[in-house]
């Protein structure tokens, strides 16, 4: 499938949201077709007021493989989490 | 022919006009090139479809007025070939993809100028409907306008496609501009636009677009024209076969 356009990867920001947030990917020619696709297939319910497009092979991911070693070692290291201060009573809701 | 008439008209050619384009481009759903575009088509089908139903809407409210009482689905469905107020460019066949993006071009980037007008024109109706519908307009302008570029400024064979489809249309494309007795009456009313003003600002519209694309603006001047006063191409006795046979075959049906 050398002629299938590149993928693209698509990120929309919704009215409330504060940050762009990963819908999904799709294909396109370049950035501009790819900004146009991702209008028509990923906000036609009104879920967008910003995109943003990322050409598929431009993200690194880590690799599911090297799991163990990358996020076990975390779960042991409670003292990471604020949990250890005393906090006085009249605080609430934290 | 009194006022009302005259706008009665006026409004079925507006909303023929996007009822049979926006009927072409979805021709195209769960055909289109690729997955995205078929999408893309099918939203300017459904965006057209759906300022149609809003002329026909208010053109059924003009009829009841002047006791006729016809239907918005009436009007859609149930009229014959010869009622129909479409520019012949929309009703010609889809042809191959580089063809029906320049016919939307072609249109989009009439209807742009046309919507804005109407949405100051002295009507409440068609300027609210004008207002709405311009921001789609303005899109499917956009989205064709890089189309076009795309494919004239493409490879050869997507360059190839685009000529031939400008060698079909452009004899289509003069009528949109050429005033009939209701579009001289709504442009007197303050209704609707000066046609020949909108011409110009419609060619340096599709000069820009052609200069980026590498495509020549032609040279011919001769026009087919008769769509805005029912006298269509053959084209139009397919689309109405296929568009009201339901309607035709079973009266009333609803699904």
């Amino acid at each position: 499938m050398s002629n299938q356009w590149p993928l693209w990867e698509i990120f929309i920001r919704s009215k409330q949201g504060l940050d762009h947030k990963h819908a999904g990917s799709l294909h396109a020619a370049d950035a501009e077709m790819a900004i146009e696709n991702a209008r028509d297939v990923y906000t036609r319910r009104m879920e967008g007021v910003s995109i943003w497009v990322v050409e598929s092979k431009h993200i690194h991911a880590s690799n599911p493989d090297e799991a163990a070693s990358f996020y076990d070692p975390a779960n042991d290291k409670v003292y990471r989490h604020p949990t250890f201060y005393d906090l006085p009573d009249e605080l609430k809701h934290m | 022919m009194p006022e009302s008439a005259f706008l009665y008209q006026y409004v079925l050619h507006l909303a023929d006009d996007v009822l049979i384009l926006g009927h072409r481009n979805s021709e195209w759903t769960g055909h289109g090139p690729i997955l995205e575009q078929d999408i893309a088509i099918s939203n300017i089908a459904l965006d057209l479809i759906g300022q149609a139903r809003n002329f026909y809407q208010y053109a059924a409210q003009l009829s009841t007025e002047g006791g006729i009482s016809a239907t918005e689905d009436g009007l859609a469905y149930l009229r014959d070939g010869w009622d129909f107020r479409n520019c012949l460019l929309t009703e010609q066949a889809n042809g191959d993809w580089a063809k029906t993006i320049l016919r939307q071009f072609f249109f989009s980037a009439h209807q742009v100028d046309l919507y804005e007008r109407l949405a100051k024109g002295s009507d409440a109706t068609l300027a609210a409907i004008g207002a709405k519908a311009y921001k789609e307009a303005v899109y499917h302008l956009r989205w064709s306008s890089e189309w076009v570029i795309r494919l004239g400024d493409g490879t050869e064979e997507s360059r190839t496609r685009m000529v031939r489809a400008l060698n079909e249309l452009w004899e289509f494309t003069g009528e949109m501009h050429a005033p009939v007795p209701y579009e001289l009456w709504a442009a007197g009313s303050g209704i609707g636009p000066d046609l020949s003003l909108l011409r110009l600002q419609w060619e340096e519209r599709v000069r820009n677009i052609f200069d980026e694309a590498g495509l020549a603006y032609p040279s011919a001047q001769w026009m087919q024209t008769g769509g805005k006063e029912g006298r269509h191409t053959e084209q139009l006795g397919y689309i109405l076969a296929e568009m009201q046979f339901l309607q035709r075959a079973y009266p009333g049906c609803e699904w």
